[in-house]
């Protein structure tokens, strides 16, 4: 696989290896965008390796150990780390499974949304004229919308659970990488280059992805990330509202909602999945700050 | 101006009826019998049926059915709720003020820190004043909110007791609604002690709703004070041998802030998302509480109807930030 690519790409490697490196300069001077990176990198090997490193089966209700505190508690069992849940599940493994089904979330919006949005916008902003119209009123019409009281409704319609809320998240985040795509699309069309491309005799669909499209990537792949942190709490929160992930599911927003009620009495079942939400939306921010500075040229200082 | 209102009415029209189509076609969408859900009886002889549907225009051609809703839509008609039996629009007139009460609230608290804040991050920029704000702007912008409403219940309402845990003002009091906005009422009661109890059952749902808009304003005004500050003018007001204050306060803040009152206008979308989930967690009858509850009872009458003016009000509010920025900022008219 390495073999074939490396031969291809033969001839533009140097100019390649430079962008990578040139794009390591920029991204690795802001320091918190690096914390970041690393930090996302141990929550997918977490997700990948989760039945090796989880000390329990995230499911498994241990009913003589119900509501334990963690370990440095009074109380607490060197067992259970993080304590256990109403049912007496351990939370250490319930979170480290979570961090499968957040990534999973994030993953599978991003890429529907930014394919679709890349499909959609590429050809509004390459023809123009009424599709550009059409397509243009039907994303207003959706951005008319709260996202989140539009994904609720649709998984209202679809009926509750985890893929349908992908579902509904995917579409309402769509709007942003057709504007974003077509903005850059219209930009780019009449520089030279596309010209060019042009009268050498290159087709619609080559004009469109191969030649414009590479040059528009910049702007979206600082809204991937951005939608990639967004989905995670929207999946979340629709699993905190019961209609996302359904229980027994280690899903942390559904983690939440199961918990609310123990608010007062068990400070870990509330604290702790919320935590791990925080902190896996905030290094992604923090990558996502990274990744603007480093691709948006604007902002270098050269 | 009169032409970029019309500019701005013309994308608007069309958007509203594609969303009229959206909640129209919502409960036909839907799994089910749409005249037993939307008239909530789940066991109907063939003739109740019949009637039911006759009455609800259910037999008539599906172009007629849409006109028909649209109709009674700009008639003020949006339905009735299966659940309580009434109209859609009073419900939701009687729970708004709670929503713009609260959102508000929250805007301006996002305002009077996030502002300051910004402006401070990229006066000091570097410094460990600009560290520390951004990284508390970044740390409150990847909130999941619904988390940060409980703990903030945990800590304040549950350890300190200093807010109560939910609604809108104590039982203890009761007087009749004015105005719809609980601070304004409890004032005009004049009871003792009314005003103290709706502020205070105001002070967590608000922190909460403002946090991300807060966050965002933040970090939108240190980048826009930023260029702002390298600007030629800023370096003469400066060389004119202006005060920092006066520099930064008069001459780049202004300008500053054409862009900020921008995002301040599309936060306002995003407090009526939030207020769904601020609302849940403490109990405030607002309208995101009532279409979370909606959704629950299955009133699909409710979320139809709702859907509809929360979009619609969403639109005249950005139109109205439009033609706000439009007459700030007259470069963006044509």
């Amino acid at each position: 696989m390495t073999e074939v690519t490396a031969t291809t790409a033969i001839s533009t490697d140097p100019t390649r290896r430079a962008r990578l490196a040139e794009f390591w300069y920029y991204f690795s001077e802001n320091r918190g965008a690096v914390i970041g990176l690393f930090f996302f990198l141990f929550l997918v090997l977490l997700a990948i390796f989760a039945p090796l490193v989880a000390p329990h089966n995230p499911t498994i209700q241990f009913r003589e150990a119900v509501l334990l505190p963690p370990v440095w508690q009074e109380g607490g069992r060197a067992t259970f780390l993080l304590g256990t849940d109403a049912v007496g599940r351990d939370m250490l493994s319930r979170l480290i499974y979570g961090t499968r089904f957040s990534l999973f979330v994030g993953v599978i919006v991003t890429v529907l949304s930014l394919t679709g949005g890349i499909l959609v916008g590429v050809i509004a902003g390459y023809f123009r004229g009424w599709i550009d119209t059409v397509i243009m009123r039907i994303m207003d019409i959706i951005l008319a919308f709260p996202s989140l009281l539009l994904a609720l409704v649709l998984v209202a319609v679809l009926g509750p659970g985890l893929t349908n809320a992908m579902i509904a998240i995917a579409l309402v985040f769509q709007p942003h990488f057709v504007r974003l795509t077509r903005a850059a699309v219209m930009t780019e069309k009449t520089r030279d280059y596309v010209v060019a491309a042009k009268v050498a005799g290159a087709g619609h669909a080559r004009l469109m992805f191969k030649t414009i499209l590479p040059n528009c990537m910049a702007p979206l792949i600082v809204q991937a990330t951005l939608s990639f942190s967004s989905a995670i709490l929207d999946a979340a929160a629709l699993g905190f509202l019961g209609m996302g992930a359904q229980p027994p599911t280690p899903e942390w927003g559904t983690m939440l909602a199961e918990a609310r009620e123990f608010i007062l009495r068990a400070w870990w079942v509330v604290t702790l999945p919320g935590l791990a939400i925080l902190v896996t939306v905030l290094a992604i921010n923090l990558m996502g700050d990274g990744l603007r500075d480093a691709l948006d040229p604007k902002l270098k200082r050269s | 101006m009169f032409r970029f209102l019309l500019g701005r009415l013309a994308v608007l029209i069309p958007t509203f009826i594609g969303v009229s189509i959206i909640a129209f076609s919502f409960i036909r969408l839907l799994p089910g019998d749409p005249v037993a859900l939307l008239s909530g009886e789940r066991v109907m002889s063939p003739e109740r049926h019949a009637e039911i549907s006759h009455q609800l225009g259910f037999d008539r051609p599906i172009v007629m059915q849409y006109l028909d809703y649209l109709w009674g839509v700009l008639q003020g008609d949006f339905g009735t709720s299966i659940v309580t039996k009434k109209p859609v629009i009073d419900q939701f007139m009687e729970l708004f003020p709670a929503t713009v009460e609260l959102s508000l609230c929250a805007i301006i608290f996002a305002v009077v820190v996030g502002i300051p804040a910004g402006v401070v991050a990229a006066v000091k920029r570097g410094s460990i004043f600009d560290q520390i704000i951004m990284g508390t702007a970044l740390i409150g912008f990847s909130m999941p909110i619904f988390w940060w409403g409980l703990l903030l219940i945990i800590v304040v309402s549950g350890i300190l007791q200093w807010t109560p845990v939910s609604g809108r003002i104590s039982l203890m009091f009761f007087f009749p609604s004015v105005t719809g906005f609980m601070l304004v009422d409890s004032l005009l009661s004049g009871q003792e002690g009314a005003f103290q109890s709706a502020f205070n059952h105001l002070i967590l749902p608000t922190i909460v709703l403002g946090t991300i808009p807060l966050a965002v304003i933040a970090r939108q005004t240190r980048s826009a004070m930023l260029e702002v500050l390298s600007e030629d003018y800023v370096r003469t007001a400066r060389a004119k041998g202006l005060s920092t204050f006066r520099v930064v306060g008069i001459h780049a803040l202004r300008n500053a802030m054409i862009p900020v009152v921008t995002t301040i206008g599309l936060q306002i979308g995003v407090m009526l998302a939030g207020a769904i989930l601020t609302e849940t967690i403490f109990s405030w009858p607002g309208i995101g509480k009532w279409m979370v509850d909606s959704v629950f009872r299955r009133d699909y009458a409710v979320i139809q109807g709702g859907l509809l003016i929360i979009a619609a009000v969403i639109m005249l509010v950005n139109l109205a930030v439009d033609l706000l920025y439009g007459l700030i900022n007259p470069r963006i008219r044509h």
